[in-house]
């Protein structure tokens, strides 16, 4: 049985919409991740790409199919998936420290122990903080330790985010666009930093964006989500499907300049025509599901799951 | 005209001398008043001249009663316990409204009813109260928590469910209980503002004080204006109203620095 830490099966999601009637969001999600990959979604704005990793977070259950980890149907969010979401990852009350340190106190304090068995507790927070340490002088924060986050710029945030994220060493770690709310600058080096983090340890990330050249630059495979296509048959799309599931095979570490690449720009336009563009209506069999994990379609037995 | 700029840069010797304007102006105002009723009639009770309030304070602070009580120590402390046993009562409101926000049960049973009881003013339950509750000490702290608690209650649930839904989600998968997320989590973010809530409130909390404490009581501050009232001693009554906005007003900033010292992140 291979690797796959994430199996997704005919997953899909609806929402209550407008007149009372039921909107399908994702439609019939299949997807398996194998440990150590990184994962890009990308898609057009509504198209389900946050839905889709709520999913694999647990905050929301599909309404058909299921999605698994290691096996085992994932049910509420836990600490083997780790996220970090475009705002709101930070506790305001707490200094940069002590948001790394809160989840390691979270999982090996109970509830009120800091207060009852301080002494007992103060020797445990000094190991904490010494880890915790280890990892913001990692993702080179080291220095602004005691800081509160409304002291940080955005980019310093997001790196803060995820050292409180890395530091619970979870399974999968999620990110729901994380540098969306970064100016250009920032924004390529937070992807270098991120690169630079998983060429360290090769941690299992899944990396939700909507912007297209992002996505390509920073996976190690681009899945495109989408509901710009059309059933066989040629009826509308209902809900999004994986259009696209192609694995980049960029060089480590990887130069920015790879982004001025003919394959890169070939990729980028691909992408654009058929995942982004509302005009071109590509059918279910011809999508490009190149990557050796992505499950096809097949007309005669449907969705094959290797 | 400077005067009516919204952009006026006013100087610092403005900065200074505005703020306490008013305050000298009421003064002097007062003391001219004063002034002329007593030319008129030595004996007017109405508007004391400084010296009167002056020497009505010293009576009620310094120097012993019949009973030898000193009269203004004694009617504060029997206040200022009501006052820190009604406002302990707002602190259990804190956790009333917490547990409400964020237990979906709590919610459904609770929510309703608080904001009902909410809009009982609390005034016109007070002779239930002594009904219910006897003349004593009791009664007059049920209409401090009747008339405060249920607003304190639904500041807290507001400002937990304001909370951002991703906080929550973050806290799950750093291994956070549910209870951990109560307590650990939601109350620390937003204990700075509910104390802010109940700072503001702590007016209210005077005021139910007081009209408790004018209807029946012993010994208190409100006891004691409602008493020397009869005999229209107005040197009593406007020291004790001054004495009794002074400690509204050292308790108002106390919380403010307690605020300020310990929760530098907030309102940032």
């Amino acid at each position: 049985m291979p690797d796959h830490v994430i199996r997704i099966e005919e997953a899909s999601q609806r929402y209550p919409g407008s007149e009372g009637q039921m909107r399908t969001v994702l439609n019939g999600i299949n997807l398996r991740i194998t440990r150590g990959e990184f994962v890009t979604i990308v898609g057009p704005t509504g198209c389900g790409k946050s839905t889709l990793l709520r999913l694999i977070l647990g905050s929301e259950r599909p309404a058909d199919g299921k999605v698994l980890m290691n096996g085992v149907e994932i049910r509420e969010p836990d600490r083997n998936r780790g996220i970090v979401f475009q705002r709101y990852s930070l506790y305001e009350n707490r200094t940069v420290r002590k948001n790394v340190m809160l989840g390691l106190e979270l999982e090996r304090f109970f509830l009120f122990e800091p207060c009852f068995r301080p002494w007992r507790c103060r020797e445990k927070q000094r190991e904490f903080r010494e880890k915790a340490d280890n990892y913001l002088e990692r993702v080179g924060l080291l220095e602004h330790a005691d800081k509160y986050p409304h002291q940080l710029s955005g980019g310093m945030r997001q790196r803060a985010a995820i050292a409180q994220a890395m530091v619970m060493q979870p399974e999968i770690l999620l990110m729901d666009e994380p540098f969306g709310a970064l100016d250009v600058g920032t924004r390529e080096a937070m992807q270098v930093f991120v690169l630079e983090q998983w060429r360290q340890d090769h941690q299992t990330i899944i990396f939700v964006t909507h912007d297209l050249e992002e996505a390509i630059f920073i996976g190690s495979r681009v899945i495109v989500l989408s509901h710009y296509y059309s059933e066989d048959d040629g009826s509308p799309a209902k809900g999004a499907r994986i259009v696209k599931d192609v694995p980049v095979a960029w060089p480590l570490p990887r130069p920015t300049e790879v982004k001025h690449t003919r394959e890169f720009n070939e990729l980028m336009i691909s992408i654009r025509r058929e995942g982004l563009d509302p005009t071109y209506l590509q059918h279910i069999r011809d999508f490009d599901l190149s990557h050796a994990d992505a499950a096809w379609w097949d007309t005669k037995l449907g969705w094959e799951k290797q | 005209m400077r005067l009516f700029k919204v952009n006026a840069q006013p100087g610092k010797a403005a900065s200074r001398i505005l703020p306490l304007l008013p305050f000298i102006i009421c003064i002097i105002a007062y003391m001219i008043t004063a002034q002329i009723r007593h030319q008129e009639n030595p004996k007017d009770k109405l508007v004391p001249t400084g010296k009167q309030l002056v020497d009505g304070f010293r009576r009620s602070a310094i120097e012993a009663d019949r009973k030898g009580e000193h009269r203004l120590l004694v009617d504060t402390i029997a206040s200022t316990r009501r006052f820190a046993i009604g406002v302990a009562f707002l602190f259990l409101g804190i956790l009333i409204g917490l547990h409400m926000a964020l237990l979906p049960y709590a919610d459904l049973l609770f929510y309703r009813f608080i904001l009902f009881f909410d809009k009982i003013p609390a005034l016109a339950v007070l002779p239930i109260l002594f009904i219910v509750f006897g003349l004593g000490e009791v009664s007059k702290i049920a209409l401090i928590v009747m008339g405060v608690m249920p607003t304190i209650i639904l500041d807290t649930y507001l400002r937990a469910k304001a909370i951002p839904r991703e906080q929550v989600t973050k806290a799950l998968t750093l291994d956070a209980s549910h209870l951990e997320i109560i307590y650990r989590i939601v109350l620390p973010r937003i204990f700075p503002k509910v104390l802010d809530t109940i700072r503001l409130n702590l007016k209210a909390v005077f005021l139910f004080l007081i009209a408790g404490e004018s209807l029946a009581a012993t010994a208190g501050l409100g006891y004691r204006i409602f008493v020397v009232r009869r005999y229209v001693a107005m040197d009593i009554i406007i020291p004790y109203v001054l004495w009794i906005s002074l400690l509204a007003f050292l308790a108002d900033l106390g919380v403010r620095v307690w605020i300020k010292k310990w929760y530098p992140w907030v309102d940032k």
